[in-house]
């Protein structure tokens, strides 16, 4: 089984909202040298790839739209078990929309060679759209499953666990296919061993501009987006937080009373 | 042609939830954009139930393959639909139907897309829209405006109020054809699981209980599973219990998981990261019990309560019942 897994680069979407600054000039946030980490569910997807393949045999690529600092991403992929790694970068990249990204990574994975199964996170640790997979499943005309927590190889498909309201349901897919996928205790992503750590940090990855990916300028850039960030602005948060004091009976006590002066029991 | 579409939903003789949220939000901006609005049904659904929100033409694909929901199909019918009305903006929800069709649709009628709208605004002379949704894990709040149309937009669940209804009004039904057939489904439904702890949905609880890493294991659930049964409430998590396994990925409350709108929220062993905070803005009043008193949630709680949970939700749970009289 041939798997890509296309991973995303941001800063620590963990970090607390007292460190979180914007930049008003690219309305993005300013980068002050915060960890850079894979997209929190890029993580979970790949984990299930390195599974999937080793259930059985396969190659797992993933690959990555971005700066060059995203090498770092993609040698930890490499590190965590992936085959091949691939960074799209090309300054023409700067200021795409969502299309221009998955125009970028379909033309990538064309290079790449026919996959039988393309995995992205459910929704990046960043802008959150959730639309890349949805969308590059369209580009490569290929069918998709969004906010899957588990999948597995059944007689030759893939079936597929998707979350939703209710519950979840159980679809089932013939390859080649693309999932959208969402953390699972299924899925905890591996730690890598020190050993692949120092041979991933030696191995060299391939980058390649978008004349490499045979993709013209005209589809990605600032130039075509389909929207525009007008502005990124902070929320007003204001604390207002009492906070019950005593014996955990006496904060019980305080607690009943509060909540029946609010008429919420 | 212009005009505000809705994707409907009518279930059980009435207009779904989520649509009536879309429906709210269509009306807020039909009057400043001067343009009526549209609505699409897929099925049988009956048409009068939208006229009485408001909505002036309801386009139809009736087709016995859209009866169960299969991407591929849906998502042809709804193209179809988009290319007749051609709208201005076109409305899904932000639930785990848009989450599946809306960048599908947009990449189809080659548009632009928003997603997880929290608000749309006219612009009172040039007639614009602008959008806004949160950007990083909730840190941040976006301005969004379109350059292509029809924009297509999802709206965050329990954000909108939904639709009022506008009285007694007629409407017209333009029936649309789509040749559907089922080899264009790349995908098949095997099997769909319900999943519910107290017979109480989530999203329309009055009062949600919800557990975090900080209870240490599933068992700290049951605490809460009970307490939620005295207060006829429902019990959610923050994803570090669902990722753990502790309880079901339906049961997450957040950005990844539900948005709940409950009178009354309770957070026991959770630090409120703003992920987990983006799906509870709409709770009226917020408790946290956490050890930790510089934990974040207690900078959006209401009520604090610096303690363990194990020796406060015991007490806790015994005063309820004693008022509920149970
Ligand atoms: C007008 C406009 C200008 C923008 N300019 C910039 C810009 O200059 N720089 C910038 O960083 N962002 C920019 N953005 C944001 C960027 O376009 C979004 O990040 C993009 O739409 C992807 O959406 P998402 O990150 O929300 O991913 P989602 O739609 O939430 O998709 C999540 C998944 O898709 C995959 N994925 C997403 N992005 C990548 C990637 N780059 N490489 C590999 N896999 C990926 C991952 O698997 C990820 O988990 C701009 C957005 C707009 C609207
Ligand atoms: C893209 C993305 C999407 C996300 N979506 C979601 C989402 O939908 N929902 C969500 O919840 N999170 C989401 N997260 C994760 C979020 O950032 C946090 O990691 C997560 O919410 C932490 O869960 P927690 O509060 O249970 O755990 P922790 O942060 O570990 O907090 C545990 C808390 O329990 C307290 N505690 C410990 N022992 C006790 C005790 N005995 N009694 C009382 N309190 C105790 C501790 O003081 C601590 O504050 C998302 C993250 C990303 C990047």
């Amino acid at each position: 089984m041939r798997i890509v897994v296309c991973l995303k680069q941001i800063i620590d979407p963990e970090l607390p909202s007292s460190q979180f600054k914007i930049d008003p000039g690219s309305k993005r946030q300013q980068p002050n040298g915060h960890p850079l980490v894979i997209s929190p569910y890029d993580e979970n997807a790949l984990e299930l790839a390195l599974q999937l393949r080793d259930q059985t045999a396969g190659h797992v690529t993933v690959l990555s739209v971005g700066q060059s600092s995203a090498v770092s991403a993609l040698r930890k992929g490499v590190a965590m078990g992936a085959d091949e790694a691939a960074l799209i970068s090309d300054p023409a990249l700067e200021g795409s929309d969502a299309f221009g990204i998955a125009a970028a990574l379909a033309q990538g994975i064309q290079k790449l060679g026919p996959p039988d199964l393309v995995l992205c996170g459910c929704e990046s640790g960043d802008w959150a759209d959730r639309i890349i997979g949805p969308i590059l499943a369209e580009a490569l005309g290929i069918p998709c499953v969004t906010y899957v927590a588990r999948a597995e190889k059944h007689n030759g498909h893939v079936r597929a666990q998707r979350v939703v309201e209710e519950g979840y349901e159980i679809w089932e897919v013939t390859p080649p296919l693309l999932l959208t996928i969402l953390s699972h205790e299924s899925n905890v992503p591996r730690y890598p061993k020190v050993k692949d750590i120092m041979t991933a940090s030696r191995r060299p990855i391939s980058t390649w501009s978008l004349s490499d990916i045979g993709l013209d300028t005209g589809h990605v850039g600032n130039a075509v987006t389909r929207v525009e960030i007008q502005e990124l602005t902070l929320p007003t948060r204001e604390s207002r937080c009492e906070f019950l004091e005593g014996e955990p009976g006496g904060q019980v006590a305080s607690l009943i009373t509060k909540l029946r002066e609010k008429k919420v029991i | 042609m212009g005009g505000i579409f809705v994707f409907a939903k009518v279930e059980n003789g009435v207009p779904s939830r989520s649509t009536l949220e879309l429906l709210g939000g269509a009306q807020k901006i039909a009057a400043g954009l001067e343009e009526p609005v549209t609505a699409g049904l897929l099925g049988q659904g009956d048409a009068a139930l939208l006229y009485a929100y408001g909505v002036e033409t309801v386009y139809r694909v009736d087709h016995p393959l859209l009866k169960e929901y299969q991407a591929d199909l849906h998502l042809l019918a709804l193209e179809r639909i988009g290319r007749t009305a051609e709208p201005r903006v076109i409305l899904l929800p932000g639930d785990s139907l848009g989450r599946d069709l809306a960048g599908r649709l947009a990449f189809r009628l080659q548009t632009g897309i928003v997603t997880e709208v929290i608000d749309i605004d006219v612009h009172p002379s040039e007639k614009s829209l602008r959008f806004t949704r949160q950007a990083y894990g909730g840190k941040a709040i976006a301005a969004i405006v379109p350059k292509a149309f029809p924009v297509v937009a999802t709206l965050k669940p329990r954000t909108f109020d939904p639709a009022a209804r506008a009285g007694d009004r007629t409407g017209t039904e333009i029936p649309v054809e789509a040749p559907l057939d089922g080899a264009q489904a790349g995908t098949r439904l095997v099997e769909r699981v319900q999943e519910e702890t107290t017979g109480v949905k989530l999203e329309d609880a009055q009062v949600v209980i919800s557990g975090g890493r900080g209870l240490g294991g599933p068992e700290g659930f049951d605490l809460l599973v009970e307490l939620a049964r005295v207060l006829k409430g429902a019990v959610g998590s923050s994803r570090a219990a669902t990722d753990a396994g502790w309880v079901p990925s339906s049961m997450q409350v957040g950005q990844t998981g539900k948005t709940v709108s409950p009178d009354l929220y309770i957070a026991v062993g959770i630090s409120g990261a703003t992920q987990h905070v983006a799906g509870i803005s709409g709770a009226k009043t917020i408790v946290a019990i956490n050890t930790d008193p510089e934990a974040s949630i207690f900078k959006v709680a209401h009520l604090g309560i610096v303690g363990d949970y194990k020796a406060i939700l015991p007490p806790l749970i015994a005063r309820c019942r004693e008022l509920v009289g149970g």
